[in-house]
């Protein structure tokens, strides 16, 4: 593997230190060949300024909103489609639908689904008595509904990974585990989620990528200016809509830049969290 | 970690008149792991699919209902289920309000020439990787592997400063070129080309006296086939539906579908049942593509994870 490794560093290298080149200078949008010795100013500025933290908090709750119980529920939804069915290639098409969909149009329909005075979510919850809410207006719901898009487009598509890992599970594990007498939840704890590890690691490494990039659906969900600002108060603005607003709003590709390099520092850690995570829990198992 | 996701298992996807070398190894084989589980699905079973079928459809469903009312309609309560008469005047109107003709044509240009370059050379590389011996063959394999795991959002800054250099800001190219190759598709063609080329086949080729280049039009390409046209869907998918990078190299006037799709939303156009027409225009050919092609888009998706 080391081979790997050092090709790896050298080709994902070279856009890595380029970027990291510019951002350590001042440069604007304007005029991009113009580029000023900055040193670490712009990491500096960054670490000192709210609207980053901020960014990166909603970054992380939004993924988390986003992935875990998008995972959970393409698992389940594997389980089912794994089953012996009538029209099973309808099913299967009907849960890729929304992956086929643009994250351009998924937006704009769930926008108006979750609009505050006509939108179809607010009228369903308020036949229970309930009022309605302004799901743009404030943190959670605007998170909510943001990550309820994110939901919708990837589960299916990673269901579709998990079945065909599950189909690949020879059948005499399962016949073994039903003479041990292991119920059908038993069976699918203790032969389906082993026997589909890798891929379900595999589907937690894309999709945590797949968060910390999150984009067109907040841009979309704000509606114009307030788009890129991720709302009024910034309460939905991820680290994606960051670096947008740095480099093409603001013009300073340099802070862009810097976004772009923390942006990866954060996805370094997330792996290297999953591993010691990987790590401690196969020692405990084994 | 990843292999088990990427094979491109051929049993899978190739017709069933493939060569009757790699048929019987692959019938053998799902002999062999059997298909999984074989209980029948029970009526609770198809109410929680019928129930996932129905969150999966129904955004779609409403898309086009409230792209046929119109904005009085829409942005009453309760919200109309049922479609009205207006679709095709709110199409025609998304059409021209919010450049949508323009949209489409450049998306799909865009898809067109990505799918077509990708599924070109990713046949070629994967050929080469998978049957030909050459110098440094695992060393450039490593290679492209390697540029799979470059986040892209991380070589956004420098590739806008490039393509303001060459010239081509908010232009076409400056949205096609830098995806034309994909690692993915490389590695998707070359697992299905290891299993489902037999050697002997080449090896015949190679004794009748032809070129690499010849073995490649007249034997490689036909076995390829399946495999080609999935994976030129899947990546045609992707890059209609791509959205960071175009919408930071182009702008409203030169735009791709997802680009005009923000373009709506960002209140040039107010009447919803128009915004909700632009969304099914830019829909629209995606969702034709899955109708015709579902069965072998969701069968190259659960043979090779293709994503990015």
């Amino acid at each position: 593997m080391a081979p790997f490794f050092l090709i790896f560093t050298a080709f994902s290298l070279y856009p890595l230190l380029y970027t990291f080149w510019i951002s350590l200078h001042k440069v604007e949008l304007a005029t991009l060949d113009i580029m000023e010795w900055k040193g670490f100013g712009n990491y500096t500025e960054l670490i000192q300024d709210d609207q980053f933290w901020n960014a990166f908090a909603n970054t992380f709750t939004i993924g988390v909103i986003s992935t875990v119980p998008q995972l959970m529920l393409a698992l389940g939804l594997a389980h089912l489609l794994n089953y012996k069915l009538r029209g099973s290639t309808f099913f299967r098409v009907a849960a890729l639908a929304p992956y086929a969909t643009s994250v351009g149009a998924a937006a704009l329909v769930f926008t108006m689904l979750f609009e505050r005075d006509f939108g179809m979510i607010n009228w369903f919850i308020e036949l229970f008595g309930v009022d309605g809410v302004d799901w743009e207006d404030s943190k959670w719901p605007a998170q909510f509904a943001i990550s309820t898009i994110v939901i919708w487009r990837w589960t299916g598509y990673n269901a579709l990974l998990y079945l065909a890992a599950m189909q690949a599970i020879p059948r005499d594990r399962y016949e073994a585990a039903a003479i041990d007498g292991a119920s059908r939840w038993q069976q699918f704890r203790q032969v389906t989620v082993p026997g589909i590890r890798s891929t379900i690691v595999f589907t937690i490494v894309l999709s945590t990528i797949g968060a910390t990039q999150i984009f067109g659906e907040p841009l979309i969900f704000g509606q114009g200016p307030n788009g890129i600002s991720g709302g009024a108060d910034n309460q939905y603005q991820t680290l994606g809509l960051l670096l947008y607003e740095a480099g093409w709003k603001n013009y300073q590709m340099g802070r862009a830049a810097t976004v772009a390099w923390a942006m990866f520092l954060i996805v370094i850690l997330v792996f290297l969290l999953q591993r010691l995570l990987q790590r401690l829990t196969s020692s405990r198992s084994s | 970690m990843t292999t088990d996701s990427l094979q491109a298992r051929p049993d899978e996807l190739a017709p069933r008149t493939t060569t009757t070398a790699s048929g019987g190894r692959s019938r053998r084989r799902l002999l062999r792991t059997g298909a999984g589980r074989q209980h029948h699905a029970g009526p609770l079973a198809y109410i929680l699919l019928g129930i996932a079928a129905l969150t999966s459809l129904f955004p779609l469903y409403f898309t086009m209902v409230a792209a046929s009312t119109d904005n009085t309609r829409v942005t009453q309560t309760p919200p109309p289920f049922l479609p009205g008469p207006n679709l095709f005047s709110n199409l025609a109107k998304a059409w021209e309000d919010a450049a949508m003709g323009k949209a489409l044509l450049n998306s799909l240009i865009v898809a067109g020439s990505i799918a077509t370059a990708t599924v070109l050379f990713a046949t070629l590389a994967g050929f080469a990787f998978a049957k030909l011996r050459f110098k440094g063959r695992n060393l450039l394999l490593m290679l492209v592997i390697g540029t799979m795991m470059v986040p892209p959002q991380l070589s956004v800054v420098p590739l806008f400063m490039m393509m303001s250099d060459l010239g081509w800001g908010q232009k076409l190219p400056s949205v096609i070129f830098p995806t034309l190759v994909s690692a993915v598709g490389v590695f998707f063609m070359r697992q299905y080309l290891s299993e489902a080329l037999p050697d002997e086949l080449v090896e015949a080729g190679r004794v009748d006296g032809a070129h690499s280049l010849r073995i490649f039009w007249s034997i490689v390409l036909p076995v390829a086939r399946p495999a080609m046209s999935v994976l030129f869907m899947i990546t045609f998918v992707h890059a209609w539906n791509d959205f960071f990078w175009p919408f930071v190299a182009l702008n409203m006037e030169n735009p791709t579908v997802p680009v005009a799709l923000t373009q709506l939303s960002a209140g040039y156009v107010k009447d919803q049942s128009v915004i909700m027409a632009g969304a099914l225009l830019g829909t629209l050919p995606l969702l034709a593509m899955f109708i015709v092609f579902g069965r072998q888009i969701v069968g190259g998706i659960m043979q090779g994870a293709v994503k990015g």
